[in-house]
């Protein structure tokens, strides 16, 4: 931001661009963050395919009790459920669930968290007291608690589901961008626009935030994995996405009335739960080393 | 100090009643309610609603939630609808059993942790790090519930070495303690190396070293406890996590905690002993939070300084402590 070398100060189109690239190139260069990008660009197509390529009525939940119960095999490589159902088209099925409440719920919680918190750090006072007294309280319960009573009361499907577990990841995103735009809000652009006579949204939402990104992406990425959980431990208690949707935690929750006989099918949801986790941690982590490498000594 | 700890004390009492107004409005927007719990399946309407009238249910929000402040603040936070016992007993019935799997939860997970941390940031860069750092990601990233099952499914049905669920025997609490641990474990072990690396190459080191202290003395006491902020701050935020992560746990193992009490009273519409539950609960969570900050005092003197020191100083340790936690 304050380089003022006089090359660059010529050049300041192709400086920026090569800021990006930079952060690009120290993101390829790492292994963990490559193999978690590939595996959510992965489960994305899965998702998207096995919608196309399955029919849902047909193959993902329509019951076969000939075939009830089946360990793994060629034929059922992932085996079969207490229906009859191939879980292996379940579970493929199942990653659009898990994706969709991940990604829409952290959407909700950003554009919450993100608007509350830069509004907070920006006026301060009476404005910044009742934000982040607000998002004490909401914070002080547990994520899983908080989360439950939300979906209980607004009753159990999927849209309910993901503005329950949004409204829970709110805080974090509240304290993230609060933390950021305090420590960009009394640098001299900012002082530039005001002296200009830009609007205070302008100035917040084009001039601030812009340099309070990097924290927020990097929270974004993590979140959605945490949502991703969170999702899957509602539907594991039976508050979740109700049957026959092959949501993971539902699948789960099936698995472990039948794991004394049948193990299988309690394995490939949660390994499946455990890889795309996994992914977004990784992705997570890299973003943050990328975008600010001072944090990686 | 005193008076720090006295304006953080007084701060919960809004806190809580912001959480209670949440909770209990929150349910009352749930359909249906506790009547079709408790009336016969054959009850007429009128019978439901004569028991409608008794719980109160027929009355404005607000006004029953004015009601139940008046007398949570005289130290009753009502009766069940369900059973009609007291919502306070039965939470002190299942309290210690869940605070039993927690801390032991806690206990394993830190004894576990910070050497694995410590030995990860000693071996930087190598093989032995990085196996460290891939089980403590896969730690962060195993969903508990499901290393639960597997647990389950190794130690009680394949070896049956130790029981499934329940809590009759005193060996029932290790499978959950280490489902609900191993998150926490791992999330440590991970901040555990990144302030010891902080801390391993400061000059203060090379100085202990060079003035011929043993390389144990060395890593263990000048290292650590100059590493050792970070690392109680994820404790104490993961206790809260813990806790909460303990609503699933108990579900796995049937044990019988306050996570299921949660789960179980919500499903019947039990507001009371919801509302009260969640109240007690995240009572308890704030007083750990608070402890947590006093012992940044003792591990810290110049956060000590801090605390009694002007309101701006306060402000600012509350930012510092949400770049570590970020």
């Amino acid at each position: 931001m304050e380089q003022t070398s006089k090359k660059l100060a010529h050049e300041p189109e192709k400086r920026e661009r090569s800021q990006t690239t930079e952060i690009l190139r120290r993101l390829r260069k790492n292994k963990g963050a490559m193999l978690g990008l590939a595996i959510v660009v992965f489960l994305v197509l899965v998702s998207i395919f096995s919608s196309v390529y399955f029919d849902y009525d047909s193959q993902v939940i329509r019951q076969n009790m000939l075939q009830r119960l089946k360990s793994p095999s060629a034929e059922h490589i992932f085996g079969t459920d207490e229906l009859g159902r191939d879980l292996f088209v379940r579970v493929l099925y199942g990653s659009r669930y898990s994706l969709v409440i991940g990604v829409v719920s952290v959407l909700i919680a950003l554009v919450l968290g993100v608007f509350l918190g830069a509004i907070a750090g920006y006026f301060g006072d009476v404005v910044e007291e009742v934000i982040m007294r607000g998002t004490d309280i909401f914070q002080s319960v547990p994520i899983t608690i908080m989360a439950i009573v939300i979906v209980v009361s607004l009753g159990q499907n999927m849209i309910n589901l993901m503005i329950a577990i949004g409204l829970t990841s709110v805080p974090g995103f509240v304290r993230i961008t609060r933390a950021s735009v305090l420590t960009v809000k009394n640098q001299e652009f900012v002082e530039a626009s005001k002296a200009i006579g830009l609007s205070k949204a302008n100035i917040i939402f084009n001039h601030i935030l812009p340099n309070c990104l990097a924290p927020i992406i990097v929270q974004t990425t993590l979140r959605v994995a945490t949502a991703i959980v969170t999702a899957s431990t509602l539907s594991f208690l039976g508050l979740g996405i109700p049957a026959p949707r092959p949501e993971w935690g539902g699948l789960l929750a099936t698995g472990r009335a039948h794991i004394r006989d049948y193990s299988y099918m309690t394995f490939f949801p949660g390994l499946a739960i455990m890889i795309t986790v996994l992914a977004l941690n990784l992705l997570g982590d890299g973003l943050r080393d990328a975008l600010d490498p001072k944090l990686k000594k | 100090m005193y008076r720090y700890v006295l304006k953080r004390l007084l701060l919960m009492i809004p806190v809580m009643l912001g959480v209670s107004l949440l909770v209990y409005c929150v349910l009352d927007l749930a359909p249906g309610d506790a009547v079709s719990f408790l009336a016969p399946a054959d009850a007429t309407l009128e019978e439901r609603e004569q028991i409608r009238h008794d719980l109160g249910l027929d009355r404005n929000v607000f006004i029953r939630y004015a009601e139940y402040m008046v007398n949570m603040f005289h130290g009753d936070l009502g009766k069940s609808y369900l059973t009609g016992r007291d919502v306070f007993k039965t939470f002190a019935e299942k309290v210690p059993n869940t605070l039993y799997m927690g801390f032991t939860a806690v206990f394993i997970s830190v004894i576990l942790s910070i050497p694995l941390g410590i030995y990860a940031a000693i071996h930087r860069g190598t093989l032995r790090d990085n196996a460290s750092m891939v089980f403590a990601l896969f730690g962060i990233s195993i969903p508990n519930f499901w290393l639960g099952l597997l647990l389950i499914l190794y130690f009680s049905l394949k070896l049956r070495w130790l029981p499934s669920g329940g809590a009759q025997r005193p060996e029932s609490v290790i499978l959950p303690a280490i489902t609900l641990g191993f998150g926490m474990m791992a999330m440590l072990a991970r901040t555990t190396r990144s302030s010891m690396l902080e801390v391993i190459n400061q000059d203060y080191l090379r100085t202990a070293r060079a003035k011929g202290v043993p390389e144990r003395v060395v890593i263990n006491k000048h290292a650590l406890k100059n590493a050792l902020i970070p690392i109680i701050t994820i404790i104490g935020t993961q206790i809260s996590t813990v806790l909460g992560g303990a609503v699933v746990t108990e579900t796995v193992f049937s044990w019988p905690g306050v996570g299921r009490l949660i789960v179980d009273s919500l499903n019947s519409r039990d507001t009371p002993q919801v509302t009260g539950s969640v109240i007690l609960t995240t009572l308890f969570l704030s007083f750990i939070v608070l402890l947590v900050d006093i012992l940044y005092g003792v591990v810290d003197p110049r956060i000590k300084a801090q605390y009694t020191s002007s309101k701006k100083r306060g402000k600012s340790v509350g930012a510092d402590k949400q770049k570590v936690s970020a």
